[in-house]
């Protein structure tokens, strides 16, 4: 398989692509400039909203067992997952003692990460994505490629392709109005014929026993109140307190996502109408074992509104797909190696330590803090490169003595002076792009001996 | 009061105007410079290709060639960061915790020590100041557009004390150069799309020249400029405070 830099570079060889792509994330990043600079508290708020998540990282188990008591009071049925399968069983569970075999679903990363869909479709069950952005790569059979913006890497023209292919609209047609127009009407139909909706969760209240549904085109709502039976599929660390908090979390989410006050649609399901069953499913699937990581816990702070993606300048010229998990990104590449540290090894090596990230961040995680330490951690378990182990023994050993570092300064130097062709060469990836620096006669150190003592 | 100047390895070896610049301005601001002779690295190179266990030996020599100063000042951002964050050793942790204390960035002693006022030095170009990433957001040398806080910039300030400098607006006041240590090998498309971007957004803003507190993002932008046989150069802040002189061809 493929790891992030190889990726980067296949994505790269389309330069007005990555143009294109980096530019359009540039705009959403200077969107939410703009809104969260307009708060005179801003950085009071990302501190609330820090600790908040902070005490409920600290009592987790007692949250979840008040929400799973509120919730229950309040006539919703909780199920607990362990990991993705059984998250899947338990859907798979609901729909079959219904004898469903058609659901619709609205935005759920929770569920790209359990690989629902695929999980579903195996068991005879189709399930229709009904956000847009989700659709759209629903339909081109591709993953998410931003927890927000899920078609982002897709330009119009493409999308109009997959319509006309799939939905039936006019070959050619690029207009986003009237691509939507033709969504709409697909979905409508499909809002009216499926008896069981899945809708993600964005808070979780442990005191009332709600949660709480951020969307921009409705279309949880509508396929929650047309469903006979709404489940819901959170991850265990999207509890907050108390409801009061959301006033603190619904003013970071939007403004750091998408630079709007507030989505369309915040809408709280606390009981199921008479007639339905309401279910939500609390996942773990390595979030305990997060938990437990002290340099790491605070990842799962995380309220998945995509800013760390939008400010990176590795996500904004490499793409999504190029993470190859289901939450790209600098925050992805902190999440995805307590999965799985072998096959996620090379993501916290596809940053630069630049840090935007972690100064966007509404809940204040140390990303790039935390994308060092798990370099740390993947080298000492053995996940590194082994040609880069021994580039790495023989630096070290270079450095720790001035005298072999006097030497190989100075043979480094003569060999760039006298034979440039040995680095100027296509085996150096620097000299792809870039010219090596001259090689100046002496060193500072050679300059210092003779000019100051 | 008794600094020692820290020359980061890749500086040392590539860049030593900016080194003799950098002990120029100090000694012409009345300080007195040391420079330890057994320096090489801060160790930075491996601890951020996850070889931080590596850095023993490079941990040891710091703390042997730095300890006895006041105040130990380096130009460059990237590296006075990694020590004041990373520095720690195993025969003298409280030398390290000193160093880890007294360690300063170019930009940064001179505006919060030295509290320099005004500089005497001409350079009448048009000028792109790159902020370097971990000067910028690691030792907070500039306020950073992300937060929503009052703008500063300590590089900034000082080079308007300089005669005839014209700082040129950029687009991205703060975005990465791509350098980023062994990702610049490691990544290197994705590392060389930032390098170029970045310089184009300085040459559309008109400089001619490039300057930074920190030479690592310089090299890199270099590379790119040389590659595209551009006229714009790139210069270490201190060259420019210095006032030019004093070179090694």
């Amino acid at each position: 398989m493929k790891d992030h830099a190889e990726l980067s570079e296949v994505f790269n060889e389309d330069e007005q692509r990555v143009n294109w792509h980096d530019e359009t994330l540039w705009f959403v990043r200077q969107k939410r400039d703009k809104a969260s600079h307009q708060i005179p508290d801003w950085e009071e708020l990302r501190e609330a909203a820090s600790q908040i998540k902070h005490n409920v990282l600290s009592n987790l188990a007692d949250y979840l067992e008040q929400f799973e008591q509120q919730a229950s009071n309040n006539g919703i049925r909780v199920h607990w997952a362990a990991d993705a399968l059984e998250h899947n069983k338990i859907v798979h569970g609901i729909l079959k003692r219904h004898g469903i075999s058609q659901m619709v679903k609205s935005k759920s990363m929770l569920t790209e990460e359990c690989h629902l869909n695929h999980y579903l479709e195996e068991q005879g069950i189709s399930v229709v994505d009904s956000d847009l952005g989700e659709l759209i790569v629903q339909l081109a059979k591709e993953p998410p490629s931003h927890i927000v913006l899920p078609c982002i890497h897709k330009k119009k023209e493409e999308i109009g392709d997959i319509f006309h292919e799939h939905l039936g609209s006019v070959k050619g047609e690029a207009d986003p109005q009237v691509l939507t127009e033709t969504a709409r009407i697909h979905l409508r139909n499909t809002f009216l014929s499926r008896r069981a909706a899945l809708t993600g969760v964005n808070f979780a209240v442990a005191e009332t026993g709600e949660f709480v549904v951020c969307t921009n085109e409705g279309n949880a709502d509508m396929g929650a109140h047309l469903s006979d039976v709404h489940i819901a599929s959170m991850g265990i660390e999207k509890l907050i307190p108390k409801r009061k908090d959301l006033g603190v979390f619904l003013r970071l989410l939007t403004r750091s996502a998408t630079g709007q006050p507030i989505t369309t649609y915040s809408s709280h399901f606390k009981r199921p109408r008479p007639g339905q069953e309401m279910h939500i499913i609390l996942v773990d699937n390595g979030r305990s074992v997060q938990l437990g990581r002290e340099d790491f816990r605070n990842s799962l702070k995380c309220i998945r509104c995509g800013a760390c993606m939008n400010t990176c300048p590795v996500y904004r010229r490499s793409g999504g797909h190029s993470y190859h998990t289901a939450v790209a990104g600098p925050i992805g590449s902190i999440l995805a190696p307590n999965l799985d540290m072998k096959q996620y090894a090379d993501l916290p090596f596809a940053s630069t330590l630049c840090g935007s990230c972690s100064n966007v961040c509404p809940v204040k995680i140390d990303i790039h803090e935390q994308l060092y330490k798990w370099r740390q951690v993947i080298i000492k378990e053995g996940y590194g490169d082994k040609k880069k182990a021994a580039a790495m023994q023989a630096m070290a050993y270079t450095l720790s003595s001035p005298k072999v570092y006097r030497l190989a300064g100075k043979a480094g130097r003569w060999v760039i002076k006298h034979v440039p062709f040995a680095v100027n060469n296509p085996l150096n990836p620097w000299y792809k792009h870039r010219d090596m620096p001259d090689a100046p006669k002496e060193s500072f150190g050679e300059w210092y001996r003779k000019n100051r003592k | 009061m008794r600094v020692g100047l820290f020359i980061p390895c890749y500086v040392d070896q590539f860049y030593p105007n900016a080194a003799i610049a950098t002990l120029e301005l100090l000694e012409k601001l009345g300080v007195e410079v040391g420079y330890p002779a057994q320096q090489t690295c801060c160790g930075q190179p491996m601890a951020n290709s996850g070889y931080e266990h590596l850095t023993g030996g490079c941990n040891d020599l710091f703390v042997a060639n730095f300890a006895e100063y006041d105040y130990i000042v380096s130009p460059s951002g990237s590296c006075a960061l990694h020590i004041k964050e990373h520095l720690h050793t195993h025969d003298n942790e409280e030398a390290a915790t000193g160093i880890r204390k007294k360690i300063y960035e170019l930009t940064e002693f001179l505006t919060d020590v030295l509290k320099v006022e005004k500089l005497d030095a001409k350079f009448p170009y048009r000028v792109g100041l790159h902020q370097s990433c971990h000067g910028q957001r690691g030792l907070k040398l500039a306020q950073m557009t992300e937060l929503t806080a009052s703008p500063f910039s300590k590089p900034g300030s000082l080079l308007n004390m300089v005669e005839g400098v014209e700082l040129v607006p950029l687009k991205r006041a703060d975005e990465c150069c791509g350098f980023g240590g062994t990702f610049c090998v490691a990544e290197e498309a994705v590392s060389a799309k930032m390098g170029k971007d970045r310089v184009a957004d300085h040459i559309q803003a008109g400089a001619e020249y490039i300057t930074a507190a920190d030479l690592s993002c310089l090299m890199h932008m270099e590379g790119i400029l040389k590659r595209q046989k551009s006229a714009v150069k790139v210069i270490h802040i201190a060259e420019i405070l210095n006032g030019v002189k004093e070179s090694v061809a």
